[in-house]
């Protein structure tokens, strides 16, 4: 009930006019940028994090939160239409969106993956308003010690549990950490790895590592291997409307695809490709027409389509009641908050009651207004894939240059940029993911302080790690999540032998 | 698009910069002289990543000696060279203080270029025509400074 009475209240401050055009612009905007290929919703956050940099917090944080779901949509768009998906987690949506608009029945795949987000979005956002409470109620009584397993068990979930090789994210996370150390140290004031450059007193932003490992990183990698060949976005013939066998076969995998993708998401589980390729191959499995799959099955859409957005919901539980990002979209929402001088976490929940339930009271907005805008102006969305690439990466570069000077005049910031840059094509070429680093960084000096304080509290005795509870279950699942593919591996290999 | 026979050799080379990225790190926390009363100081995490980035150099050389190496992509130089011209016009437009839309105007042109357009005139144009509303949108809107040059001082 309490919860209910709150988010009444997180309503009544959402409905507001001015709110409300926030949250428009919002979902316009992440949707226009998700459906662009090559930008996923954690550079279209850093992108326009600065933009929003004067705006009232409030306001800006609607906006964001309208970009983070608009950006989830865009991205399915870009799936089933040009086979050429934005971001990872909507790979699995391309494989069988994309056959169907080949098929002619681009309208279907596109209103059963909206309609998809839309339902997934609104349970696991109810999940969020739900479960949040009770989390802040554990958070509470957690010590500086439970937060350091927390983060070490979120270091080892997103760089090493998922993707091809645990040593390419930890070397990524590793990074990103390394970053973390540069500047000023808040507990003695002393400089770290500045090398005398007093730019760098203030440390790295991690909006400027988002963007020069993302859009640079990107542009420089695309342009490089010449993937600009002239793909053209297949063109959405027949009825938008799903017919009613088309509901009948997605139903099951909308709820399907929810419940597998709310909890990934809400535990620091990491990688939001995982669910949807849980989700994926449960739909095949259990489909009667096992054999439509891989020539444009419904159910492969909708299924993976609800997972992908339950588990961006579900990411925001971490994120508002432990300050705990899991991905990198996550991570540089903190940056956002950060930036207004909002620590989220549970005394966010305490201190930022309303603004808060305002930001839980616009996701369902935001979603809302993302199942209207959507559908009907799908049209638009179409021509925003026929930019030719040229300037569209030209575009990207220059948001991204006016964002970093704008947030910080400086040369030395460009400089840094561009090195990111340069940074996130050589990883890209060698194939070490981007998102740990950024994880690393915004989690890296906070790691440090909390180890810090809970060794001031035990006189330098690390033993305290290990002597309360949850640091020590924490810490345990860190180190099974870290040696386990290793273990996995070599049984495979061994199978392999034994053939 | 042709792709390379796997490779080991990256491995070798980035576990080589881990160490000496490791060794550098660990020589800075040398230098820090403020020691806290209690429990560490601010060179125990500086160390804790030397520590870390040596076990992950570990892991490249035993990737790089006994792994199944890497398969690189093949990539064409020239078009990195474009970008990257276009990224030097920019950081140059603004430390020689020719202004934010001229720079942008270069780098909005030259990284069309490095996706194969031959229309540069034109690209200078569309550039700049960017450059100037974006400017305008910070200048006027979001009162933000942008970096200004004889173009911005007209306006």
């Amino acid at each position: 009930m309490e919860t209910l009475y709150l988010l009444a209240g997180g309503f009544e401050s959402a409905l507001t006019l001015s709110n409300l055009v926030f949250a428009a612009i919002g979902v316009f905007i992440g949707t226009a940028v998700g459906v662009l290929p090559g930008i996923g919703p954690a550079l279209t956050v850093a992108l326009l994090l600065p933009v929003t940099f004067k705006l009232d917090p409030g306001g800006s944080l609607i906006m964001f939160a309208g970009i983070y779901y608009g950006g989830m949509y865009g991205g399915s768009t870009t799936a089933i239409l040009l086979n050429t998906p934005g971001e990872a987690a909507s790979v699995v949506t391309a494989l069988e969106g994309n056959k169907m608009a080949r098929a002619g029945r681009g309208g279907p795949a596109l209103a059963t993956a909206a309609i998809g987000s839309f339902v997934a979005a609104l349970v696991a956002t109810i999940g969020l308003a739900y479960l949040s409470p009770v989390l802040v109620k554990v958070a509470v009584k957690f010590g500086p010690w439970d937060y350091f397993g927390l983060m070490l068990l979120a270091f080892v979930t997103v760089s090493a549990t998922f993707g091809d090789s645990p040593l390419k994210g930890l070397t990524s996370l590793a990074f990103g950490l390394w970053l973390g150390l540069i500047g000023i140290d808040q507990l003695t004031g002393q400089a770290r790895l500045t090398f005398g450059v007093p730019q760098l007193l203030d440390g790295v932003e991690v909006t400027t590592l988002a963007v020069g490992l993302f859009a640079i990183g990107e542009t420089l990698s695309v342009a490089s291997r010449h993937l600009y060949s002239p793909e053209q976005p297949i063109p959405v013939k027949g009825s938008l409307w799903m017919t009613r066998e088309d509901w009948r076969r997605s139903f099951f995998p909308w709820v399907r695809g929810t419940l597998i993708g709310f909890p990934i998401g809400a535990l620091p589980a990491g990688g939001a490709e995982v669910p949807t390729f849980l989700s994926y191959n449960i739909e095949r499995k259990l489909s009667r027409r096992p054999e439509e799959f891989g020539h444009g099955a419904i159910e492969g859409v909708a299924g993976p389509e609800a997972a992908n957005n339950a588990s961006a919901a579900g990411t925001l539980v971490p994120l508002l009641t432990l300050g705990l990002p899991t991905s990198a979209t996550a991570a540089v929402m903190l940056a956002g908050f950060q930036q207004y001088n909002i620590q989220p976490g549970p005394l966010l929940f305490a201190q930022h009651a309303d603004l808060v339930w305002a930001l839980v009271a616009s996701l369902f907005i935001a979603n809302v207004m993302l199942l209207v805008l959507n559908l009907p102006l799908v049209g638009l969305w179409v021509k925003l894939l026929k930019i030719p690439l040229p300037w569209l990466y030209g575009g990207i570069l220059v948001f991204a240059a006016m964002g970093t000077v704008a947030a910080n005049p400086s040369v030395v910031e460009l400089v840094l940029l561009i090195a990111f840059g340069a940074m996130g094509f050589l990883m890209r070429q060698y194939g070490y993911p981007i998102a740990p680093a950024i994880v690393g960084l915004i989690l890296g000096p906070a790691a440090d302080s909390q180890l810090r304080r809970a060794l001031q509290i035990s006189q330098g005795d690390p033993m305290v790690l290990l002597q309360h509870p949850g640091s020590a279950i924490m810490i345990a699942l860190a180190v099974i999540a870290l040696v386990l593919p290793f273990v996995f591996r070599g049984l495979a290999k061994m199978g392999k032998d034994e053939d | 698009m042709s792709t390379a026979r796997p490779t080991r050799r990256p491995y070798l080379i980035i576990g080589l910069l881990l160490l000496a990225v490791a060794a550098v790190t660990a020589w800075d926390a040398s230098t820090m002289r403020i020691r806290a009363n209690y429990g560490v100081g601010a060179d125990a995490a500086s160390y804790l990543v030397a520590v870390f980035f040596c076990a992950l150099a570990v892991g490249h050389f035993v990737a790089a000696f006994w792994g199944p190496g890497t398969t690189v992509e093949e990539i064409d130089l020239r078009a990195v060279g474009w970008v990257a011209l276009a990224l030097a016009s920019l950081v140059a437009a603004i430390s020689l203080g020719a202004g934010f839309i001229l720079g942008t105007t270069l780098l909005f042109a030259f990284t069309a270029r490095a996706f194969g357009r031959r229309a540069f005139l034109a690209d200078v144009l569309i550039g700049a025509v960017l450059g100037l509303l974006v400017y305008l949108l910070f200048h006027g809107l979001l009162t933000l400074a942008l970096p200004e040059g004889p173009l911005e001082r007209l306006i």
